[in-house]
């Protein structure tokens, strides 16, 4: 392979994989994408594949088989798209064997939809229509390329910007570009991207670092475990560019050790940019060099704020310190460094190909563009989602979610994660851009979206999060040592049903002092979930403590499950499921539950076909 | 602490894995990921061994150990069970499975069993949330996971082991 050195070159490269492939998979055969992110491969995308490769190649049909990274559709996973020739794509879910057997029976050789597939039809747009649902920028590559095929990145304009970057334009022009753009750090925080870059090229130093933070800590959140799984070659140009921009000739990517299928092929992905000359000495023949390492976290949440993060690079503890001075002045090592996350970096090279103004023309007055979600919890289409800013609630949850799970009620969605908050029936109009969701008491953190039914209690819900932020304190500052596990006490003793009226007024005061003395963000924000479940479920709070019951029938000791003895048939299905022999009782006479022995897991509630078994 | 006496081949294990990251305390983190990778844990002998090696003290090489969830000092089993406690999953039932699986083992999280096979865990999100509620046994994920299904999945390990 010959290193590109201008954007000839990279032409050149481009029609010759064009030509390759062309040459390789003749007009007629059929286009075949398998999803193969992590979960895809957790759901058997991987026998999948194999058994699809060795029939097609059996029945001699001329295919295409592309493995590519997360389509988006995980509720649905493994998920394939066929393209029959000259055709539109088509999405199949839960695909199995038997459903491979179908659809090249029916559909590759008769272009017949075979009667048990599942077809996706939610068609994701790319393009600039007016009123997308969703809207492709960061994922505009996910789920329709080999993530370890460079090539096929460059067919999709792959490493275009970083060439017309480094060899037509100054460092100070793409950060206007970046800066008129209106692009604002999709990490949580919102801080403008541009001005981030312009700050760290402004200080003078013998070194600067790029980072990109692909800590993705909220639990529940999976949009950079996808952007690097699916397209990963995006981020490492977006980080070259900003190296240009900045004066860094060093990048390091901080990704968790959970990830390990994306942190392979980032690594193949940063052998092939080497090859190519994308990375290492003089990029694209100008006097630029920039080279990345990775580095790998360990498991803190806390890692994800950028004191935080730069500390545990440099193999210290992750302890948040005090800004000033801000990386940007003096990261790692003390030298300046400019972190950004995984979605902001996928922006980068589109914005740049695409213009400021077509990336301003897209969300509201303050948040340009588009944010990904990790739709989860409660609802039907769980998957990852793209849409412009100032989409509501109302149709991520259930135009694009397709509403709540087995027909129950909407009761609210978290987002921000573990500092974000919960909003609900009354927010689902909400336009989603920072401000909107900050005004409303939560945050737009890093794109986590938790849904949640009628069977969830908001008080055990906030002692979840709680449980979450004392584990993941790194123990520095005390509002947030101490604080939020006395803040996790009251919540234990209100769903225990020992709480008492003034225990809220308590629950409310340290949370707001907590909020305001806390050193770093997890601290700031962890009273939120208790804060925002206070001002919008304060009637759940008031049933625990005055009545000492729990509307949800969640929290186990405030719970008890009876069986209706007109309504129990003896059919000893909930005995036979019970895995703790609470439930006595002869066949076809009604059944008894032990108290004592009960451990309130609602396994003969979920499974009574007779709706025999209650809740108190 | 029990006393464990390292054998000289792991002690040069460690040794050469220091090295390859030039001795330098700034790679703390990825040296304890290759010394957890070669032995399993990382138990106070071997956090000796790095800290001389890195010429740091073993006060701080136990610092980054206790402070990150990724790395243990007891031995897992020789199949991890790991309960992903995500949001996710923790609304779709997760707390269930691991009770569950508790009661099957008969541990508590953090335990192994006395046979050795099972160590029992939570993690935080391995970012299959489609699948919620997910279990990681070994390394491998199982999805949409209910309490019923616990003993059965267990069972295929047992059987492995008979």
């Amino acid at each position: 392979m010959n290193v590109v050195k201008t954007l000839d070159d990279l032409m050149c490269v481009r029609n010759a994989a064009v030509a390759f492939s062309e040459s390789n998979h003749p007009a007629e055969s059929v286009e075949i994408k398998i999803s193969m992110a992590t979960c895809g491969i957790a759901a058997g995308a991987r026998e999948v594949n194999n058994y699809l490769a060795a029939l097609t190649k059996r029945e001699q049909i001329p295919v295409n088989i592309v493995q590519t990274g997360c389509m988006g559709y995980c509720y649905a996973e493994p998920t394939i798209e066929v393209t029959l020739p000259g055709g539109e794509p088509v999405v199949f879910g839960f695909v199995n064997n038997a459903k491979v057997d179908n659809i090249v029976t029916h559909y590759i050789r008769k272009g017949v939809m075979p009667e048990d597939a599942v077809w996706i039809k939610d068609k994701v747009q790319t393009g600039t229509d007016s009123s997308p649902r969703q809207l492709h920028i960061a994922l505009r590559n996910c789920g329709h390329i080999d993530p370890e095929n460079i090539d096929d990145y460059i067919k999709a304009d792959g490493y275009l910007a970083l060439g017309k970057t480094v060899t037509q334009m100054t460092p100070d022009q793409v950060i206007k570009i970046i800066m008129d753009s209106g692009l604002r750090g999709r990490g949580g925080g919102g801080f403008p991207t541009g001005l981030k870059w312009q700050i760290t090229r402004k200080v003078e130093a013998s070194r600067k670092y790029v980072v990109c933070n692909a800590d993705e800590g909220d639990p529940g959140a999976f949009m950079d475990r996808s952007i690097l799984e699916g397209d990963p070659h995006t981020v490492i140009e977006a980080m070259v560019i900003n190296g240009y921009c900045t004066g860094a000739d060093r990048g390091l990517v901080y990704i968790r050790a959970e990830y390990p299928l994306a942190i392979e092929r980032l690594k193949v992905a940063m052998r092939q940019a080497r090859e190519y000359g994308f990375l290492g000495e003089r990029i694209f023949g100008t006097d630029f060099s920039f080279d990345i390492e990775i580095r790998y976290g360990a498991g803190a949440f806390v890692c994800g704020e950028e004191t935080a993060l730069i500390h545990s690079m440099e193999g210290k503890r992750g302890e948040a310190t005090v800004k000033p001075p801000f990386p940007s002045e003096s990261g790692y090592n003390g030298f300046p460094t400019n972190v950004n996350n995984v979605e902001t970096y996928a922006n980068i090279p589109a914005i740049i190909l695409k213009g400021a103004e077509w990336f301003g023309r897209i969300g509201t007055g303050k948040s340009k563009g588009t944010k990904v979600f990790a739709l989860a919890g409660k609802i039907n289409k769980v998957g990852l989602v793209e849409v412009p800013m100032g989409t509501t609630l109302r149709e991520v949850i259930f135009q694009i979610g397709g509403g709540i799970k087995d027909g129950k009620k909407f009761k609210a969605v978290q987002t921000g994660g573990p500092s974000g908050g919960c909003l609900t029936e009354k927010h689902l109009d909400l336009p989603i851009d920072y401000d909107n969701l900050l005004a409303a008491g939560s945050m737009m953190g890093s794109g986590g979206m938790i849904v949640m039914d009628e069977d969830d209690c908001m008080v055990a819900m906030a002692q979840f999060y709680l449980d979450f932020s004392v584990e993941e304190s790194c123990g520095k500052c005390t509002p947030c040592r101490i604080g939020n596990k006395r803040l996790h006490e009251i919540l234990q003793k209100i769903t225990s049903g020992v709480g008492e009226e003034s225990d809220l007024e308590r629950l409310r005061n340290l949370a707001i002092v907590i909020k305001d003395t806390a050193l770093c963000g997890l601290g700031q924000t962890s009273p939120n979930p208790v804060l925002s479940t206070m001002n919008n479920f304060y009637d759940e709070y008031i049933a625990h403590v005055r009545n000492q019951a729990c509307p949800a029938h969640q929290c186990r000791k405030l719970t008890q499950y009876f069986i209706d003895p007109e309504k129990c048939t003896g059919c000893t299905l909930c005995s036979r499921s019970c895995s703790v022999d609470a439930i006595k009782g002869e066949r076809k006479t009604p059944h008894v539950i032990d108290p004592i022995l009960c451990v309130r897991c609602g396994t003969c509630f979920d499974k009574c076909k007779f709706n025999a078994v209650y809740v108190h | 602490m029990e006393t464990l006496y390292l054998s000289h081949s792991n002690i040069t294990k460690l040794h050469a894995i220091c090295e390859e990251y030039n001795n330098d305390p700034g790679e703390l983190i990825n040296v304890l990921h290759a010394a957890q990778g070669a032995l399993g844990y990382l138990p106070a002998e071997v956090q000796e061994v790095i800290a001389s090696k890195l010429k740091i003290p073993v006060s701080k090489v136990y610092g980054v150990v206790t402070f990150y969830s990724f790395f243990t000092m007891t031995p897992n089993g020789k199949y991890p069970v790991s309960v992903c406690l995500g949001t996710a999953c923790y609304v779709r039932g997760a707390e269930k499975i691991l009770e569950e699986l508790e009661r099957q083992l008969e541990i508590k999280v953090g335990e192994t069993t006395q046979d050795g096979l099972f160590s029992l865990d939570c993690l935080r999100c391995v970012g299959a949330c489609g699948l919620a509620p997910v279990i990681s046994i070994g390394g491998k994920v199982y999805g949409r996971v209910t309490p019923e299904k616990v003993k059965k999945i267990l069972s295929e390990y047992y059987f492995q082991e008979k």
